[in-house]
């Protein structure tokens, strides 16, 4: 027996597609080889200074410079584009090195081959056999470029910028943009009135999350319970009335609660006002405002958890109230042992997905009250904004897009622990009998 | 006995009140004549269409623009997305390949960073490469982010469906694109009317995005549009602005009534799976 395998890996090691050749795969060695080709004159004309823009940022800024004895406009560095740039340049990289690896293991596994006897495919056999191994690469190809180019590279982006002092007065392309470390970690917690928005705004979101979320899962499980009690008539009449804010859009429904909560004209307090009572400065008092986006978000949430906790009122078995029945159990005792720890225990993962939704609930807020009213001492902040609705406004109104960037990074920090806690006890709730 | 369920009336019938009446304020103020958001009675004390027919005949806002906007996003995103998420849930639930559980887990990873990472992240490239106000802007970033966040439920579906099927497809020698397109795709269809609605109904609805990337009037989609409108501190334009928004509101009940059986089901199946 003839060894190949070593000559066919070293030669693929050495240079893409000579493994191939030696093989006898020649348009395979050839596609390789051009690929190599290409790669090569790409590293040696763009890499080096793609990665040392990513390293600088630039160094020459916008303006004139004197040129023999006149000034003249140059364009200078925009850091944006050169780190866009360099970041392409790594993924390109990446995609170089796994050609290379995938192009030593075809020639080491043909290699392979032909040491037991079998003869190398052919091109055409190669192609179609490309079509039929590779299937699942070739259909994911499409959505996976897609994903990278527009969730992946774009997430990687904005880890970037929370370590460059990319924020107004300082954008390209007039000014360079520079790496700056952890200086605007440490901005956010040292400088008094980023720390003092940063502390308010996140105590408000969390306060505001756990409210949320508790009062919807509150009505909506007592309306659930409610309606499905023996004897209640026009069952379904109640639950299609009821899911009517989970129908229409939090668009329409937030723009609509705008105007009927306006503090002058608005019909509500129009009628305080028929009443004999004055008008309550619903969105315009930071208090008040608070806690009418709560109750807006009840309205908005329960028919949701009602949906739900009616699905599995009606999966829990009848045996188990006509047991407490016979035995005489008053009926709120029956609620409180049987109702309530099943109906928990089965919307426990909602409940978390439900907080961690609440948490970065955009809608309610900046539908609702803009983020406003406006709290004198908080930067770029009102009295109701979420740290998300705070980032949307630092972005798009304020381009302060460092501190922005580093918003985000904590509220992914807290939103991914919380959905692995979520994941994880999921997965313990499937491993468990519900009812034995 | 007759007490509990008397209450339980009260509490029912309180609850719904609070529940209609927004919504049918809102049907009223359109209908309601003259364009202010002061009203002295809640039924007004004439009807009028003028509102509606204002809403595509104004030279103020261009509201018939906006509705061909946002129709135009919606149904791109929506079939584009579709197609996204049929193919890659295809291949991760019905084939075993290198990269495949990597992948899995890299997109569960990118469901738990809040979307509006990338949205800014999209922005401030997009500013800086003077790509704003496009449509296929949203359209793109909808449905590539439709894949990562609808892939479990397609992949969930296709779990359900027993291998035995395509086997004996590729038996009697057809392709793997043969087996998906003559075997696979109309078995899917329940999921892909779910998905793609779901998908134009994200794209009908979206503020945060839209309102990010679309800069003049003539761009804008339905939910930015509505949204200057009533931002702009007057209240001139209210009754306006109601007759937009049941129009806004109208084909998404259309799409919920349509849809309930699925949603209500995936809700509660979910539920109790955990």
């Amino acid at each position: 027996m003839t060894r190949h395998t070593p000559q066919a890996t070293l030669l693929s090691v050495l240079f893409m597609g000579l493994g191939q050749w030696y093989n006898r795969q020649f348009m395979k060695g050839l596609l390789f080889a051009s690929i190599e080709i290409a790669g090569i004159y790409w590293i040696a004309s763009r890499l080096g200074k793609s990665v040392q823009g990513l390293f600088s940022l630039g160094d020459t800024p916008r303006g004139m410079v004197k040129v023999g004895k006149v000034y003249q406009p140059v364009d200078g560095d925009h850091s944006i584009f050169l780190m866009v740039e360099g970041l392409i340049s790594l993924i390109l990289v990446l995609l170089l090195v796994f050609l290379y690896c995938i192009c030593i293991r075809d020639a080491r596994l043909t290699a392979l081959n032909r040491e037991k006897g079998i003869k190398p495919h052919s091109f055409r056999v190669t192609l179609s056999n490309m079509a039929n191994r590779n299937f699942p690469y070739l259909i994911l190809a499409i959505p996976v470029t897609a994903a990278l180019l527009l969730t992946v590279m774009p997430i990687i982006f904005s880890v970037l910028v929370a370590f460059t002092d990319f924020a107004a007065p300082n954008l390209p392309p007039a000014k360079l943009v520079h790496w700056v470390g952890f200086d605007v970690f440490k901005n956010l917690v040292n400088l008094g009135s980023w720390s003092k928005t940063l502390v308010g705004v996140a105590t408000w979101t969390v306060v505001w999350a756990v409210a949320a979320t508790l009062t919807t899962y509150l009505l909506g499980t007592i309306v659930a319970v409610l309606i499905q009690q023996k004897g209640i008539r026009l069952k379904a009449f109640w639950r299609t009335m009821l899911v009517i804010p989970f129908a229409v859009p939090n668009l329409v429904s937030l723009l609509v609660f705008r105007n009927l909560l306006n503090e002058e004209f608005g019909p509500i307090n129009q009628y305080l006002e028929l009443l004999g009572l004055s008008g309550l400065p619903w969105l315009n008092d930071p208090t008040w405002a608070r806690i009418t986006v709560i109750f807006v978000n009840l309205w908005l949430g329960f028919p949701l958890i009602m949906i739900l906790v009616s699905g599995i009122l009606t999966t829990i078995p009848k045996d188990l109230y006509e047991a407490a029945e016979v035995d005489g159990a008053p009926r709120f005792y029956t609620f409180r042992v049987i109702t309530l720890p099943l109906v928990l225990y089965s919307t426990a993962p909602i409940l978390i997905m439900q907080f961690a939704g609440n948490f970065n609930n955009f809608n309610v807020i900046f539908l609702l009250t803009n983020g406003n009213p406006v709290v004198p001492e908080y930067v770029y902040a009102g009295g109701t904004d979420l740290l998300v609705t705070w980032l949307y406004k630092l972005t798009l109104t304020n381009n302060q897009y460092n501190f922005a960037s580093v918003l985000s990074i904590l509220v992914f920090i807290f939103i991914a622990s919380v959905s692995i806690l979520n994941y994880r006890r999921t997965r313990s709730f499937k491993e468990e009998d519900l009812i034995q | 006995m007759k007490a509990r369920h008397l209450i339980t009336y009260v509490i029912l019938i309180l609850l719904t009140a609070s529940i209609v009446y927004p919504a049918l304020w809102i049907v009223m103020s359109s209908l309601k004549v003259g364009n202010s958001l002061y009203s002295e009675t809640l039924i007004p004390k004439a009807f009028t269409f003028d509102h509606y027919r204002e809403l595509f005949t104004s030279t103020r806002y261009q509201y018939a623009q906006w509705y061909m906007n946002t129709i135009k996003v919606a149904v791109l995103s929506a079939i584009l997305g579709t197609l996204m998420t049929l193919l890659g849930s295809y291949a991760m639930a019905r084939f075993r390949f290198i990269g495949r559980k990597f992948g899995l887990m890299g997109m569960l990873v990118l469901n738990m960073f809040p979307s509006f990472m990338s949205l800014v992240a999209i922005y401030i490239l997009m500013l800086q490469f003077e790509l704003l106000n496009s449509h296929w802007a949203l359209i793109l970033v909808y449905s590539s982010g439709a894949f990562i966040s609808n892939v479990f439920v397609a992949k969930g579906f296709y779990d359900t469906i027993p291998r035995s099927l395509e086997e004996a497809a590729r038996i009697d020698g057809a392709t793997h694109w043969k087996v998906f397109t003559t075997v696979m795709i109309p078995l899917s269809k329940p999921m892909l009317t779910y998905v793609s609605l779901v998908i134009f109904n994200g794209a009908w609805v979206d503020f945060i995005f839209a309102r990010l990337i679309l800069r003049t009037a003539d761009k804008e989609t339905l939910a930015v549009g509505l949204y200057d409108i009533v931002n702009q501190q007057t209240s001139t334009d209210f009754t306006f602005f109601a007759a937009g928004a049941v129009l806004l509101a109208v084909p998404v009940l259309i799409l919920f009534v349509w849809l309930q059986r699925f949603l209500v089901e995936g809700l509660t199946s979910g539920a109790s799976k955990g």
